[in-house]
Parts: C-alpha cells; sequence; structure tokens
C-alpha cells in the first residue's frame, strides 16, 4: 500500500519533472536566504549550560567579587633583565596606555603596584615605579630589590628570574559581549603592533581569557572558511572517480549543496549563533548527505548499463533504495538526536541541525534527485568497470580464515581495548587551539616562563559584616594560604591576609617582626580603611573582597601543565583541608579552571545514558527489521566495537580526550549502524531463501561489499577534513570518527561473517 | 538671550567645520561663557565660614547588596589658604573614632593625616594623586573635593530644562594630568547656580560615571547644601549615596581645631 502510494509520487516525480524543480527550488532559495543570518559567537561560555553547577558558582564568585575578563601582557626585553630604565619605561608606557583599552576597568603591572613604607613614621603609598627613564642606578637597584622580594609581585607580574614582566588588564564588558570581545581584540591587536615597533627590543606576548574568546571566534570563521571548501572538493573529486559521470557528479554536488543550505538557512532564520562545535554542522551534513544521493545514483547508473530506459532506470533506483535508505537516515538522524542530551548547548545545536540535514538530504534524493537526472542528459558508462570479482575472493577468504580471522580479531580486540583505562579525559582551555594560533604560542611562552595560567578560587566567608578583619578569620584565612603554598602544584598565592600583614609592619615603622596579623580586630579594621583611603583609582579592593566586608578570596595559581583530573584532586584537598581545619569558613573551589575541568565529565555523564538508550532503541529496531533476534543481538558487536576500539587505539597513542569523546560514541553509532543494516539485511534475504550461512556470507559480499567499501571512503575522507581544525574539540573528533568508520568497516568484513558463521546454527 | 546664545553656539559649531576663522570668536564666547558660570557657581559656595554635617555612605554593588558607613564632617573655609576638613567614623563600630584630616592646598597635593584610635597614633599618609576612590565609594577624592576653577577648561554648552529649573550645561576639561577624567559635563540651574548633575567621563571618552544631586537646602538665607548625592558608576553597576544631614552652621570652629594635635582629641 504504503509503496503503491510511493511509487506513484516517484512517477509523478518524473512526469511533471519541472514542477517537482521549481518547487523545490523554491523551498529551499526561501530556506537559504537564511544563510546570511548565521552569526558566529566568540562567547566560550556558550559551551556551559545554564544550570551547570560549576558555572553558577563561578558567577557567583564573579558577582562578589569582580567579572574576570583579562588580557596579560608579558614584557620580555631581547637581552637581560625588566630591571634597566629601556624595559621599565616601556613596561610604564605600556601600562598607561592599557587604560585606553576599550572596556578596560583595571591596569595591573610592578609599575603601578602600591609599594607601600613607612618613613620616619609616614606612610607612604606609591606606585613602585615613577619616570622610569629618569631612574638612577640605585633606584633600578631598589626596585628590583623590591619586586624580586615581592611575594605579591613574583611569578604574577614579574617572572621568578626577573627576564620578565606582565601588564594585566581587567575588564568589564557590557551585554554586547561579542562585539566588545572583538572592539578589545582588534584594538590591543594594533596596540601591541605599534609597541613593538616603537620599542624595537622587546618580545610581546598576549594570553587571557578575553584573547581564548577571540580565537574562539577566530576559529569558527577559519574552520567554517576552510574546511566547508575543502570537504566540499573531496566530495566533487571522490563522487567522480566512483561514478565516473560528470552529470552524475553535478546532481550529487546540487543536492549536497541544496542539503546544505537548507540546513544553514533553516539555522538563520532560528537566528543560530556558530561556535566551533556548531561550526562543524555543515561539514558533517555534507558528508552524510552525499551518502544517500551516491546509492541512488549508482544503481540508476547500473539500470542503464544493463540496457534499461533511462526513466525507467531512474524509477527502479528509487524504488530499490527507499528502504535501507529510509532506514539508514532515520537512525543516523536518531543518533544525531541524543546529542540534546549533552550537558553542552552547541552539541544540542549540531545534533539537531545534523538530524535535519540528514532528513532533508533524505527528502531531497526522493524528490529533486530523481528530477534532476531526469533532466540532466545522463548517459551510462559504456565500459562495464563493476565486478563483483574481488569480493568474490574475499569471501572465499574470509569464509576459509574465519576461525584464524575470529581468534586474531578477538585478540587484537582486547589488546586495543586496554587502552581506555589509559585515557584521561580534560579539556583544558589553554590547549583548545593549536599552535597555528598565535594565542596557544603566546600562552605556552607565558605559562612555562612568567605564570601559569590556571587557577583556583576560594571565597572564604566569616559570616559577618566586616568580619574580614577579625583576628580569628584572618589566621584561618592565612592558614590555608600557607597550606596552598605548601602544595607542589600551586605556584603564587594571592591572599589578603598578606596585605594585611604588609600594612602591620608599614605601620609598625617598617620592622619586620610586626610582618603578621593584627591580634587586635579593630586595628585591623582601622588599617583597612586607612589602606582603602591610599588606593588610586580602578585598584580598590572590591577584587578581593566583597561590599560588606564578610568574604575574601583566595587565588592560587597552578604550575604549568596540569590535567583536568590533577586540576580536580588539588581543588579536592583543599576543600578536605578547610573542612577538616577550619569548618567555619569551609567553601567550594571555584574559578574559570574549575568550570572547564569539570566540563568532559558533565558530559560524560549526560551523555552515557542517552547514547546507552539510543542504542538500545537502534537494536530494538534492527531485531525488528531482521525480524530475529540471533541476528538482532550478532549486530551489537559491530556496531559497538568500533567506538570502543577508537577510544583504545586513541588511549595508547594520543592519551587525553575533552568534549568530543562524550559525544563521539554516539555520532559513530548512528552512522556505522548503516553498514551492519545493509549487510545483516542482504544476508537475512540470503538465509531465508534457505542459504546455508557460507552461501549467506558470499551472497553479501557480493551485493553490498562494494557500497559498503564506497559509503566508509567516503565519511571517512569527510571526517578526516575535520583533522585540519586548530580547535582541539573538532579535530579529535574528527579523527575519531574517521578512524571509527574504518574499523566498522573491518569489523564487518572481517570480523562479522566469521561470528555469523560460528553462531548462526539456525536451519530457516 | 541664554537661548540665542544656544543657538548661536550650534550654528557655529557647524561654521566650524565650514569655515573655521568666522566662528573662532564664538567658540572663545562659549569658553568665556563657562568660565564665567564655573566661578559664578564657586562664588556661590563661598563664603559660609565653617559647617559640621553628618553623612550616612551606601554603597551598592550591581546585585543590589549594600554597605553603609555612618561619619560626621567638619568644614572649615579659609581666606588665603585651601579649606580644612576633617572626617571622623561613627560606624561600622570596629572603625568608630578613626579620624581624617586633609588640609586641602592650591598648587600640591593635599596633606592628609589619619588617627587610628587602636593605635592612639597619628599618621601622615603619603599617597599621590587625587584619583583615589573616597574610602572603597565610587565617589574618587577629587569628586568630593573639586580641585579650583582654574584648574580646568571650559565651554558652556546648551541650556536645557532640568527639574523645575533652567539649567546650563557646560563641559570642563582638566588643565593638568592625573585626573581620571577626559572631560565632565556639569548642570546647574540659573537661579543659584546649583549642581545638579555631573557626567564624568574616563580618560578613553567613555561616560563612565554620572552624579545627579537632589534634595537642597538653603542655609544661613544663601548658601544652599544638597542632602542627597547619588554617583552611579555605569560600566561596574555600582552606586553610591550620600545623605546629608544635621547640617550646624558657624560653629565654634577655627584653624586649631584641623591640626595633628588636635585629631588625637577628636572622639
Amino acid at each position: 500500500m504504503a509503496n503503491a502510494i510511493f511509487n506513484k509520487f516517484t512517477e509523478a516525480s518524473l512526469t511533471h519533472r519541472w514542477w517537482f524543480l521549481g518547487g523545490v527550488v523554491l523551498v529551499v532559495g526561501a530556506l537559504s536566504l537564511g544563510v546570511p543570518r548565521v552569526g558566529i559567537t566568540s562567547d566560550h561560555f556558550v559551551l556551559f549550560s545554564e544550570n551547570n553547577p560549576q558555572l553558577l558558582a563561578f558567577e557567583e564568585f564573579e558577582d562578589t567579587y569582580v567579572e574576570t575578563n583579562r588580557v596579560l601582557l608579558a614584557v620580555a626585553p631581547k637581552e637581560g633583565t625588566i630591571y634597566t630604565r629601556e624595559a621599565l619605561a616601556f613596561i610604564e608606557h605600556l601600562t598607561e596606555e592599557a587604560w585606553l583599552v576599550p572596556h578596560a576597568t583595571r591596569v595591573d603591572s610592578l609599575v603601578n603596584f602600591d609599594h607601600s613604607e613607612a618613613i620616619d613614621g609616614d606612610l607612604f603609598v606609591a606606585p613602585l615605579v615613577e619616570y622610569a627613564s629618569e631612574l638612577s642606578d640605585s633606584e633600578l637597584l631598589r626596585i628590583q630589590d623590591i619586586a624580586q622580594n615581592s611575594r605579591e609581585l613574583v611569578d604574577r607580574l614579574v617572572s621568578q628570574d626577573g627576564t620578565i614582566a606582565a601588564v594585566v588588564i581587567n575588564f568589564v564588558f557590557p551585554d554586547e559581549r561579542d562585539t566588545a570581545v572583538l572592539a578589545v581584540t582588534d584594538y590591543l591587536q594594533t596596540f601591541v603592533e605599534t609597541a613593538q615597533e616603537e620599542y624595537s627590543g622587546f618580545d610581546l606576548y598576549m594570553t587571557g581569557d578575553v584573547v581564548l574568546q577571540r580565537t574562539f571566534y577566530d576559529a569558527t570563521q577559519a574552520d567554517m572558511f576552510t574546511l566547508i571548501p575543502v570537504v566540499f572538493l573531496v566530495i566533487v573529486v571522490l563522487t567522480f572517480a566512483l561514478l565516473r559521470s560528470f552529470f552524475a557528479t553535478v546532481v550529487v554536488t546540487l543536492l549536497v549543496m541544496c542539503t546544505i543550505n537548507v540546513t544553514m538557512g533553516l539555522a538563520g532564520w532560528l537566528s543560530v549563533v556558530l561556535n566551533p562545535v556548531t561550526a562543524g554542522i555543515p561539514v558533517i551534513v555534507m558528508t552524510l548527505a552525499i551518502a544517500d544521493s551516491i546509492h541512488i545514483v549508482t544503481s540508476t547508473l547500473a539500470n542503464m548499463r544493463d540496457g534499461m530506459e533511462k526513466r525507467a532506470a531512474i524509477s527502479a533506483a528509487v524504488q530499490s533504495n527507499v528502504f535501507p535508505v529510509t532506514v539508514t537516515s532515520v537512525t543516523t538522524a536518531l543518533a544525531f538526536l541524543t546529542l540534546n542530551a549533552s550537558d553542552s548547548p552547541p552539541f544540542h545545536i549540531l545534533g539537531n541541525f545534523v538530524a535535519f540535514g540528514v532528513i532533508m538530504a533524505l527528502l531531497l534524493s526522493f524528490t529533486l534527485l530523481p528530477a534532476l537526472l531526469a533532466v540532466l542528459p545522463l548517459r551510462a558508462p559504456t565500459k562495464k568497470t563493476q565486478t563483483h570479482a574481488p569480493f568474490e575472493r574475499f569471501s572465499n577468504f574470509v569464509i576459509s580464515r574465519r576461525y584464524w580471522l575470529l581468534a586474531g580479531g578477538t585478540l587484537i580486540i582486547l589488546l586495543t581495548i586496554s587502552g581506555v583505562f589509559r585515557l584521561e579525559f580534560t579539556d583544558n582551555w589553554t590547549q583548545y587551539f593549536d599552535k597555528r594560533y598565535k594565542f596557544r604560542t603566546d600562552s605556552d611562552f607565558i605559562a612555562e616562563n612568567l605564570t601559569g595560567l590556571e587557577s583556583w578560587e576560594f571565597s572564604l566567608d566569616s559570616g559577618q559584616d566586616g568580619g574580614v578583619t577579625d583576628p580569628e578569620f584572618l589566621n584561618q584565612v592565612d592558614a590555608f594560604s600557607a597550606w596552598l603554598r605548601e602544595q607542589k602544584e600551586v605556584g603564587y598565592v594571592q591572599t589578603f591576609a598578606d596585605t594585611m600583614k604588609r600594612l602591620n609592619m608599614n605601620m609598625n615603622n617598617d620592622d619586620d617582626l610586626f610582618y603578621r596579623l593584627p591580634d587586635d580586630p579593630t586595628l585591623a579594621a582601622q588599617y583597612l580603611l586607612l589602606y582603602e583611603f591610599s588606593l588610586p583609582f580602578g585598584r580598590d579592593l572590591t577584587d578581593q573582597i566583597d561590599i560588606a566586608k564578610s568574604a575574601t578570596r583566595v587565588t592560587a595559581t597552578a604550575k604549568t601543565g596540569m590535567t583536568a583530573d590533577e586540576l580536580k584532586e588539588v581543588a579536592y584537598r583543599a576543600e578536605e583541608w578547610l573542612q577538616a581545619n577550619s569548618p567555619a569558613i569551609a567553601t567550594e573551589t571555584t574559578g574559570f579552571t574549575i568550570v572547564f575541568a569539570h566540563l568532559s565529565e558533565r558530559n560524560i555523564d549526560s551523555m552515557l545514558l542517552a547514547t546507552v538508550i539510543a542504542m538500545g532503541l537502534i537494536s530494538v529496531l534492527l531485531i525488528i527489521l531482521l525480524k530475529s533476534l540471533t541476528i538482532g543481538f550478532i549486530s551489537l558487536l559491530p556496531n559497538y566495537v568500533p567506538a570502543v576500539l577508537t577510544f583504545g587505539v586513541w588511549g595508547h597513542f594520543v592519551g587525553t580526550v575533552g568534549l568530543a569523546g562524550s559525544v563521539m560514541t554516539a555520532i559513530a553509532f548512528g552512522i556505522i549502524v548503516d553498514d551492519t543494516t545493509h549487510f545483516l539485511t542482504k544476508y537475512q534475504l540470503a538465509r531465508r531463501r534457505g542459504e546455508s550461512p557460507q552461501e549467506a556470507v558470499r551472497f553479501t559480499f557480493n551485493r553490498v561489499g562494494r557500497a559498503l567499501w564506497t559509503t566508509t571512503i567516503v565519511l571517512a575522507c569527510g571526517f578526516i577534513v575535520f583533522s585540519l581544525s586548530g580547535f582541539a574539540v573538532t579535530w579529535m573528533l574528527g579523527m575519531m570518527l574517521t578512524i571509527t568508520v574504518i574499523f566498522a568497516l573491518v569489523a564487518d568484513f572481517l570480523f562479522l561473517p566469521p561470528l555469523l558463521l560460528a553462531i548462526d546454527r539456525r536451519k530457516l | 538671550m541664554k537661548k540665542l546664545t544656544g543657538t548661536l553656539f550650534v550654528i557655529c559649531s557647524l561654521g566650524m567645520v565650514l569655515a573655521p576663522s568666522v566662528c573662532a570668536e564664538s567658540d572663545e564666547e562659549a569658553a568665556a561663557k563657562g568660565l564665567e558660570i564655573a566661578q559664578a557657581a564657586q562664588d556661590a559656595k563661598e563664603g559660609f565660614g565653617n559647617y559640621i554635617a553628618k553623612q550616612v555612605m551606601v554603597l551598592k554593588d550591581r546585585k543590589g547588596r549594600e554597605s553603609k558607613r555612618e561619619l560626621r564632617v567638619q568644614i572649615l573655609e579659609l581666606e588665603e589658604q585651601g579649606d580644612r576638613l576633617l572626617f571622623l567614623f561613627d560606624e561600622p563600630r570596629d572603625v568608630r573614632g578613626t579620624a581624617l584630616l586633609i588640609h586641602s592646598n592650591e598648587n600640591q597635593p593635599d596633606d592628609q593625616w589619619f588617627f587610628l584610635p587602636a593605635t592612639n597614633r597619628v599618621t601622615r599618609l603619603n599617597s599621590s594623586g587625587q584619583s583615589k576612590s573616597f574610602m572603597g565609594s565610587e565617589f574618587s577624592y577629587e569628586d568630593m573635593n573639586p580641585p579650583e576653577v582654574s584648574k580646568f577648561t571650559y565651554k558652556y554648552l546648551r541650556d536645557e530644562p532640568c527639574d523645575e529649573f533652567n539649567c546650563t550645561v557646560s563641559e570642563r576639561v582638566p588643565v593638568t594630568k592625573g585626573s581620571n577624567y577626559s572631560r565632565q559635563v556639569v548642570w546647574y540651574d540659573d537661579e543659584a547656580y546649583r549642581v545638579w548633575k555631573i557626567e564624568y567621563y574616563d580618560r578613553r571618552g567613555d561616560h563612565l560615571k554620572t552624579l545627579t544631586v537632589n534634595d537642597y537646602e538653603q542655609y544661613l538665607d544663601e548658601y544652599w547644601f544638597a542632602q542627597t548625592m547619588v554617583m552611579t558608576n555605569h560600566v561596574n553597576g555600582k552606586s553610591t549615596t550620600l545623605n546629608w544631614s544635621d547640617f550646624e552652621f558657624q560653629v565654634d570652629l577655627d584653624e586649631d581645631d584641623f591640626t595633628q594635635t588636635s585629631l588625637r582629641r577628636t572622639r
């Protein structure tokens, strides 16, 4: 019944092909108009869901203190230390000029560091460096002495060896964040270039989350503009190589273009804003869309070669493909829809739009494609290129060596799987981009030579207004800070306790003995009031102490090169220490670093169940389609094993995986299940006709061997293009998917048949 | 007449672009008029002698969380030298009795002394710059104690109504370095030259803060003092409100009440 209706539809699409073409062009055109409306974002927080607990905690922390939008400029003299008139004058210049960067609210460097000292009982608070170019040699030595011995400067604003200094700029952004980030980074780009021209004896490096955001934007744009043309070219070349027909290639290319325009057009109409993750949508859709049309066009050409008249050839090709192509499209779409379970919103967009694109490709394959084939002067290649001979030999090989293959396969699987246990899940924002981005090389340099870029933040709350100056509280803060400094993973620690100690010393004629916390709460409160009066504009204590003076912040910078697990481990240890030693002020670790450190874990947790459910659903679907429980269960192996193998290989050779790993299985499963479906459908067909398992395997190889081989090449070539991306999540996903589809083909060709021969003892 | 000058100014601003020489004089006129208004406002404020008052400072962050301080203020006008100011803290309790004495100087940084009751000592605070925040509030030191008229160049901009008054709006640009601001735009009413609003523009030229002044009361039948001042920072979303009350004028205060020695005695 359904078939009859579909036949009528196909016939109609061929008879009224011009109307069909017109209609499709109209719909595709209307949707395509949305393409220019697709925006690009630089907001790296799009990776987090709104109710991500670490993000919420971090936002509360930022509300209490200050927004953390930072740029760190590192100044490295080509020769010598920073304690020369030239170098200090340069840093002074940068510190001064940095105020003019749009949205800058605070600038810190050793030049404007508020150095306080006591002279004859008077308290002097002044920037450490003033009029740098006029400093005497003894003044230079004095500055060096103060800076290199300052707990508040070393490892933060100056390097331990005194050869690199930092200028840190803080920003408060308006609501239009994306525009602000672009404005700031564009300005800084010119700023740095001009500065380097004027002062040629210095190298400048730039990092910070604002630069990260800009790189996020640049990477999205780069991926859009480089990956899409490459994948397009790959598709055209591959299609031509596989089909050996100019017009067939034109048809497939047109179909892929329509699919992509419709998908991105809808994204535009729905005001989707792209980021590096969703920038993958067009490439994935193109790669997946091509499979449907290749199947139909191949059949059409084969039918014509077998002597069928063109229209009948198209009609027959559509008929024979409607079932398998629909099934594989639906399973693929289903798998992509499971990405909605991810904790990371860009993957919802990715999943939904790829699913939409796959369904669009399906619809276009049965409307636009036959009509296009009908109007174009298609000719079947006269030479018979297709031959079953290689697969004949191949099936003989698989059948005769089945026990070896089964044993060897099992061994290889076990060996590879062991790598899964070596995998470490980590998302490290400093390593999100590869070395083609200056952000990465600059960050690496700064992390190695000046200061760690990851940090743990703690907001310690005394529980009462004005409680930050309570000696008991301050002592606990101090003890915690001291404990942090003892940890081998910790570099620099910023704590209000140090400020208070320094004030106490200053107020006692700079006597070292008084470098300790005051015992008297009123004294501490009065010191703080005095100190507040001495601070210049934009350098107040609001980034250290909350408005009610009840809580203060302790920041510990991590040493360079730690994984997410190590970062989390230190955070837990710190929390445990607080619970055990200062339960009254115990708190949870927060900060940008911690939010990212939990990203993969949260995503894996959220995707795990969804992936299992999707696998279950698709397996049930297969069992129903194949009408056999045994075969349905056997199908699980070639469907699940490739992804696991990929993780194993990854564990052995790469070691770390982030966000990409959490969604890889779901995506890969939806794609490779197609191969298994094709294989097992044909196998079942032969078995039901009464053939033996051996005969059925041979029949299957002859019928679908070439098709599976072809689609695997297309998929692998499409996904491998992803590895050109400089964004870690994208290239890892691409590499893993490539490996997985290849494993899937190997499993379907070398492992599944021996398995069927060993287990399938049914008499049908 | 005032309206006319405003229109003239607009015409001339346009004219400047087309034919600079034609309107050069009027540009000078705008500068002169701005200076004239500023001087008039300054004159209107002077001559009260001395006063004491209470001040409640409420700091608010962008989430609306508040923090409150209470202090008493004593101010003495001097003929030849800069004014003398004394701030005495009452709240929060742990800083009660802390006192800050300021001798403002015309051509050099102000002198500042602190008395901390917990140390029972007077400490002189040497910290350069007028750009400091006033006790972590959104008011900076220079907002609280605006420099002399001569420290700015002026430009009259326009007239416009503000509440029930007519206001003149003029711009002032600091002459010397060291200010946080590239310019300020001030609204004075033309009845008594009271300040109603000041917009502060940062060194980039972006609108940083706005001060709004309200609830003026007249004292000694001559001097207008505001009871409410609100400084809003448009960048960080914070604000500070100063509520003044209990003004007493021509009380028994002289220079001896504003010395380092007297600082110890204040309670």
